[in-house]
């Protein structure tokens, strides 16, 4: 991480995700070890899209660290109704706070809001784009269940829009990590994703259907495929189906197989997974808070 | 004197961009930002059979010497163009386009969700790749028909 902000997981090295998720580790074993160095420290939280679960997620890291947050609040209520540009309302909040998460609908806009800034900055999440936070935990998960080494991992669902994959599939080019993307042809991971991984040499491969490579796995990353990306509801029931799985499909995967999802999930995962081992996605929920809290320990 | 030459006149003082990818002359003046409105005389002439590109564009701009830092940009759209500086009718410096590494406010992102496609306060960038260009804010890569994004002036 060159300069204090988060924007992307492309900036983040090896070296970087191995310190704050040994940090994670520390923090969650002692979290008072850390509150007196935080205490006093305010967070900014200005989500310009709603997201109930990464915001309380960001909340909880900056009080249990001993700090406190602002909160923009809903965008119906701010001055973004009355025609502001984010850059200015960064550049009014970066008075108010000692860093700013942002949240917002459209890609690029963490990068544009981390040049009007001097604190740090953190990408909750900019449209299709990225969402670094996210996959600092899902590598926690990752690391926790199988390990960052050796892995074949198995990406599932939409691809295109899914920032959670974009972000995660790039951060594991550090790892001796083989990917396999699992999607309906429209919705294939995009060219600028497919061209990161290219040039930092990664192993990628592309699959429309799971079966085939599904006892290989060590993780399955699941994602939600959107009725809103489809035209037409038609095209939508005919691909959504193939990408949903359950406690059947998964007798082919191997013993230890970790299912992951960023949440939330609609019918992709059938609750017959849940109390099976290979359920892993209420941990990877609840990792977000130590990671998140080593994160804000690292960027405050 | 040749075909091409009577068809383009000489100029005085000026700039002549010569060997454009045939059909590229007016993106040429787009991204130059050279629409006439300064008083500057423009001749343009296009698909002029040429020896080396089968066919080529020539523009002439009295009056304005361009700048080697204003001529890379056109390597996007016309990486075999040509410079010439001329004075009182010579040519006095020659200089090629040079891949930039960066072009800025030039391009316009085809993501119409990219933040630089809104009202921000913000110019396109984009990082210039071996084979294309890509946005540095959403990231998006365009390969093809690149002068179909330069942005309006
Ligand atoms: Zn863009």
């Amino acid at each position: 991480m060159p300069q204090d902000h988060l924007v992307t997981a492309k900036e983040l090295s090896r070296d970087d995700i191995e310190a704050i998720l040994d940090r994670a580790v520390e923090i969650a074993d002692d979290p008072s070890a850390f509150r007196e160095r935080h205490a006093d420290t305010l967070l900014a939280l200005c989500f310009f899209e709603p997201s109930t679960r990464t915001k309380m997620s960001f909340d909880a890291a900056a009080k249990r660290l001993g700090g406190e947050t602002v909160d923009m609040g809903s965008v119906e209520s701010s001055s973004v109704k009355k025609g502001e540009s984010l850059a200015d309302t960064m550049r009014v909040v970066e008075g108010y706070a000692d860093a700013i998460v942002l949240r917002h609908p459209s890609e690029g806009s963490a990068k544009m809001a981390s040049e009007f800034v001097d604190v740090p900055l953190i990408n909750a999440g900019d449209g299709a784009g990225h969402h670094p936070s996210q996959t600092l935990l899902d590598l926690f998960t990752i690391r926790e269940s199988a390990g960052l080494d050796d892995l074949t991992i198995g990406i599932m669902g939409d691809l295109k829009y899914g920032r959670t994959v974009h972000s995660l599939s790039t951060a594991l080019t550090n790892f001796d990590a083989r990917q396999h993307f699992i999607s309906p042809e429209s919705l294939r991971l995009p060219r600028s994703v497919r061209y990161d991984l290219h040039e930092a040499g990664a192993q990628v491969r592309e699959h429309t259907d799971l079966e085939a490579i599904l006892p290989e796995l060590d993780v399955l990353y699941v994602t939600r495929i959107q009725r809103e990306r489809f035209p037409d509801e038609n095209e939508y029931r005919k691909v959504a189906g193939e990408y949903q799985i359950d406690a059947e499909t998964l007798d082919d995967a191997k013993a230890d197989l970790s299912i992951m999802h960023p949440l939330p999930r609609v019918d992709e995962i059938a609750p017959d997974i849940d109390e099976t081992t290979h359920a892993n996605y209420f941990e990877q929920a609840h990792n977000g808070v130590p990671v998140r809290m080593a994160l804000l320990d690292r960027l405050l | 004197m040749s075909d091409t030459e009577l068809r383009v006149s000489k100029i005085r003082n000026g700039t002549v961009i010569d060997h454009v990818t045939g059909g590229q002359a007016l993106n040429v003046l787009t991204i130059l930002d050279i629409d006439g409105s300064a008083g500057e005389q423009v001749s343009v002439g296009m698909n002029v059979p040429s020896g080396r590109l089968g066919r080529k564009d020539v523009v002439k701009v009295e009056d304005r010497e361009l700048s080697q830092s204003e001529v890379d940009v056109l390597s996007l759209i016309a990486p075999e163009a040509t410079i010439n500086i001329i004075r009182d009718y010579e040519v006095v410096e020659k200089l090629r386009v040079e891949r930039p590494d960066v072009v800025t406010g030039i391009l316009a992102c085809p993501n119409t969700n990219c933040i630089t496609s809104g009202s921000e306060p913000v110019e396109s960038r984009f990082e210039v790749l071996p084979d294309g260009v890509r946005c540095e804010y959403c990231g998006t890569i365009v390969r093809e028909q690149i002068a179909e994004h330069i942005e309006s002036q």
